[in-house]
């Protein structure tokens, strides 16, 4: 008896030491972030290889990822950052763009009735507008510099960000807005101090669906008219035929896209922790 | 209480709401004097027009017949010595103990002074939260966070409370304490408060009258004094008349049920 208290005393007093002992191989590979999905990739591009060579499968058809590495090289690093710099630029002035229309929108659809039932049908209706159709007209309209792939960027990306916003500005609970009410606070203070901070986690998840979505509404601007631009990059590298870069800028675009996404969600995390779900704080 | 003043005036007040399938009397012919600082339960089954008529008092909304009076004035929007406790905190889940606290301040006059701080830990004090200040609501219990709530509603010192089943969300043993912590908080800064509840215990331990309310219609069946003493405690709770009075409230609840 003596003895078994003595040896449960000494694991309490050496459990916070050891580090989760339970844990199986496999319940620890599920439990760290990276290596899973990393290993799954890595094993993914062997296959590929692999597959490529045995096969022999043609570069134009699926290049090998070493081939695709190789495209790299294809044009100069300053080549490179004008291309990159080129779709970031409109992506990002597209994305502001679209988030500084669609606050103001948002605010006026969840604060009166009369406006969201004006507005909002003729929102879906501009959803609707399939944007790689209008690019083309856009262009024409507005010229070939970066103010009509602003535009598109724009379109695509702007109609999460008004839903979610709306959504969010009207998640407040009612007894808040009596309170603010029975204050007789001024009106803009019920937005600024109550229905935005409210607003704040549905507006993240449009932010972050709206980031990937300007990356796509550059490139698709960039297919109709541009002379730089990953999105112009991988057009002429597949009109010339050079599969493997092409390849590359594909992988540049989805390291931007991803980059991005982060930067998005580091942000929230950074500024309003209090708006993620408790375990993931 | 002898020469006290009328805190709260109904008259004859009717309340009609237009809804999707026709016109929902809310209530019907309200009359009801509430004195200063009397603590009144409202007692009611669900969708009695309870909530209505602590937002009438509150300005919240207007009466579509009849008059209502606080401080003998017609209330036509919310005033200043209101306060108001919801049947859920509804917190600021960004903002700490404190800043919810001053959160009335903040929101009225746009910045919150010295004066507002040290008012705001008198009422953090009193509600029993001193040293939990700088905590968010989701690090608070659910009866915490409510001693938060009934503070944000203090912090304004307002002479006339209005509760609207405060106590509800909150498990029955914690229910009781706070409703201990509230009576000891209405006799050390005494207030008119108009308490809506659909517990019969509640009501009991906690008013000097009870006014019992019918539903569809919301009508007054009944408005009585509570046969008991102050201070309160548990074992005058058990006293028999208070028991008989209890059982009548629940008889004419029962009646007025129409479900049954």
């Amino acid at each position: 008896m003596s003895a078994n208290a003595d040896t449960s005393a000494k694991a309490a007093l050496t459990q916070p030491m050891r580090e989760a002992p339970s844990l199986s191989l496999t319940e620890r590979l599920i439990v760290m972030p990276v290596v899973l999905p990393l290993l799954t990739f890595v094993i993914i591009l062997v296959l590929w290889e692999a597959a490529t060579r045995v096969f022999a499968i043609p570069s134009f058809i699926l290049p090998a990822p070493t081939r695709i590495i190789e495209g790299f090289s294809a044009v100069t690093p300053s080549r490179w950052s004008a291309h990159v710099w080129a779709t970031l630029r409109v992506a990002l002035i597209g994305y502001l763009v679209a988030i500084a229309v669609s606050l103001p929108i948002a605010i006026g659809l969840a604060k009166s009735r009369l406006m969201s039932r004006a507005l909002y049908p003729l929102l879906v209706v501009i959803q609707s507008v399939p944007v790689v159709a209008v690019a083309p007209i856009i262009i024409v309209v507005l010229g070939t510099d970066d103010a009509p792939r602003v535009v598109i960027t724009f379109m695509i990306a702007f109609f999460p960000l008004v839903v979610s916003m709306t959504t969010g500005l009207m998640a407040t609970p009612p007894e808040l807005i009596e309170l603010s009410r029975s204050l007789r606070a001024p009106q803009y203070r019920e937005i600024t101090q109550i229905r935005l901070p409210y607003a704040v986690p549905y507006i993240f998840s449009g932010l972050k669906i709206s980031v990937t979505l300007a990356v796509i509404g550059a490139v698709v601007a960039e297919f109709v008219a541009a002379d730089v631009g990953i999105g112009f990059f991988i057009q002429f590298s597949t009109s010339m035929f050079r599969l493997p870069q092409a390849w590359a800028g594909l992988v540049v675009l989805v390291a931007m896209s991803l980059f991005l996404f982060q930067v998005v969600s580091l942000s929230q995390r950074l500024f309003f922790p209090w708006s993620l779900p408790k375990e993931r704080r | 209480m002898g020469l006290a003043t009328n805190a709260i005036d109904f008259r004859a007040v009717g309340q009609v709401f237009a809804t999707e399938s026709g016109p929902l009397t809310a209530l019907d012919d309200v009359n009801l004097t509430i004195a200063q600082h009397e603590f009144v339960a409202v007692l009611g089954p669900s969708g009695c027009g309870k909530s209505t008529l602590l937002r009438l008092t509150a300005g919240l909304m207007l009466p579509t017949e009849g008059k209502v009076s606080v401080y003998r004035q017609p209330v036509t929007r919310p005033r200043d010595d209101v306060g108001i406790v919801f049947q859920q905190a509804t917190l600021l889940p960004w903002a700490n103990v404190l800043d919810n606290v001053t959160f009335p301040a903040r929101h009225k006059r746009g910045r919150v002074g010295a004066p507002d701080r040290e008012r705001a830990a008198e009422v953090i004090a009193a509600v029993g939260l001193k040293g939990f200040e700088a905590r968010l609501p989701a690090e608070l219990s659910g009866g915490m966070q409510q001693r938060v709530g009934i503070a944000r509603a203090l912090f304004l010192n307002p002479d006339i409370l209005l509760m609207d089943e405060p106590f509800s969300a909150l498990d029955a043993l914690t229910r009781d304490a706070m409703g201990y912590e509230l009576l000891k908080l209405w006799q050390a800064s005494p207030k008119t408060v108009m308490f809506i509840t659909h517990s019969i215990p509640e009501a009991v331990l906690l008013a000097d009258r009870v006014i019992v309310m019918s539903a569809r219609p919301g009508r007054i069946v009944a408005d009585m004094p509570v046969p008991l003493g102050r201070p309160r405690d548990e074992s005058a709770l058990r006293a028999p008349e208070v028991q008989d009075f209890a059982a009548h409230l629940r008889e004419l609840l029962i009646a007025k049920e129409p479900s049954l």
